[in-house]
């Protein structure tokens, strides 16, 4: 089981509490379109993804992305059993869509850089590795269904 | 993976004009940052007395990472012969493993984002990431 000091619990509620869903999710999405374009590949009826621009602009981009966020707000409420909150969604991704799994980190290294990008200073190096850990726990218990 | 096209080359220079006055900063930060989210690579400085984020020497050697960064910036058209000392003295010296050359840019990244959020755009993102990752493969030449 994962260990969590009470600076990393309260860090990840602190964070995720004063997070903007709408606006982080879509930016995150997208930006992992854009810097890893070979992500486009689980989005072909997704429309115009010809550009950084258009991605950016995509309305189902946007939709999906809030949608993600969302989705982690389950390891965020349980975070003492993150493995089995996402052994349900781990099928999905592995069963129904295909995900490859080295693809979530990509995911979390550019949700961690929209969080950065909106937190500014405040993003101190120890609120970075804290919310590195969870992305990482969260990674790891969506690839554990695979086979 | 990773060639250079010539709007990736435009935007790294024109993102590093603006962000380069404050590459003291940049550095410093991004050091500390690496030694307290990946741990691992404090084995690397096992000589300094104090690797807290604030210490002289984390700060001197972030100046250290971006002035060897600006010299690439200004050799990105050829960063194998332009790095090529530097690689010796990452191979045969410092003995980095390369694999850590992956963290300190995710975290030089991490502070661009913070520093310059409406500037660190996905466009300037995506272009620096492979303008770094071509930096960490010229540092890796002289390694076997």
């Amino acid at each position: 089981m994962v260990e969590w000091t009470d600076f990393e619990r309260a860090t990840i509620q602190d964070i995720f509490s004063k997070l903007e869903y709408e606006v982080v999710g879509p930016q995150a999405l997208a930006r992992c379109l854009v810097v890893y374009p070979w992500t486009q590949r689980y989005f072909g009826n997704f429309g115009n993804l010809y550009n950084a621009a258009a991605i950016m602009g995509n309305p189902m981009v946007a939709k999906h992305g809030t949608t993600i966020l969302h989705g982690l707000d389950r390891a965020v409420k349980n975070m003492d059993d993150i493995k089995n909150t996402y052994a349900e969604l781990s099928v999905l991704h592995s069963e129904k869509l295909h995900v490859d799994p080295d693809n979530f980190k990509l995911l979390a290294d550019c949700l961690t850089i929209v969080v950065a990008a909106q937190m500014g200073k405040a993003f101190t190096g120890e609120m970075q590795a804290a919310f590195q850990k969870f992305l990482a726990v969260v990674v790891t218990s969506l690839g554990r269904q695979y086979h | 993976m990773t060639t250079l096209s010539v709007k990736d080359k435009d935007t790294v220079k024109a993102f590093w004009a603006k962000v380069s006055g404050n590459a003291d900063e940049i550095g410093a930060d991004a050091v500390a940052r690496m030694l307290v989210v990946y741990p691992q690579t404090k084995t690397y400085f096992s000589h300094w007395k104090d690797q807290s984020p604030n210490s002289p020497a984390v700060r001197k050697h972030g100046v250290t990472v971006m002035l060897g960064i600006g010299e690439a910036v200004a050799k990105i058209d050829d960063l194998k012969a332009g790095l090529a000392s530097l690689s010796e003295l990452h191979a045969f010296t410092l003995r980095v493993d390369p694999a850590n050359f992956k963290i300190l840019s995710h975290c030089i990244l991490v502070v661009m984002a913070t520093m310059f959020p409406n500037e660190f755009t996905p466009e300037v993102h995506v272009s620096l990431d492979k303008f770094l990752a071509s930096v960490a493969l010229a540092l890796s030449e002289k390694y076997r």
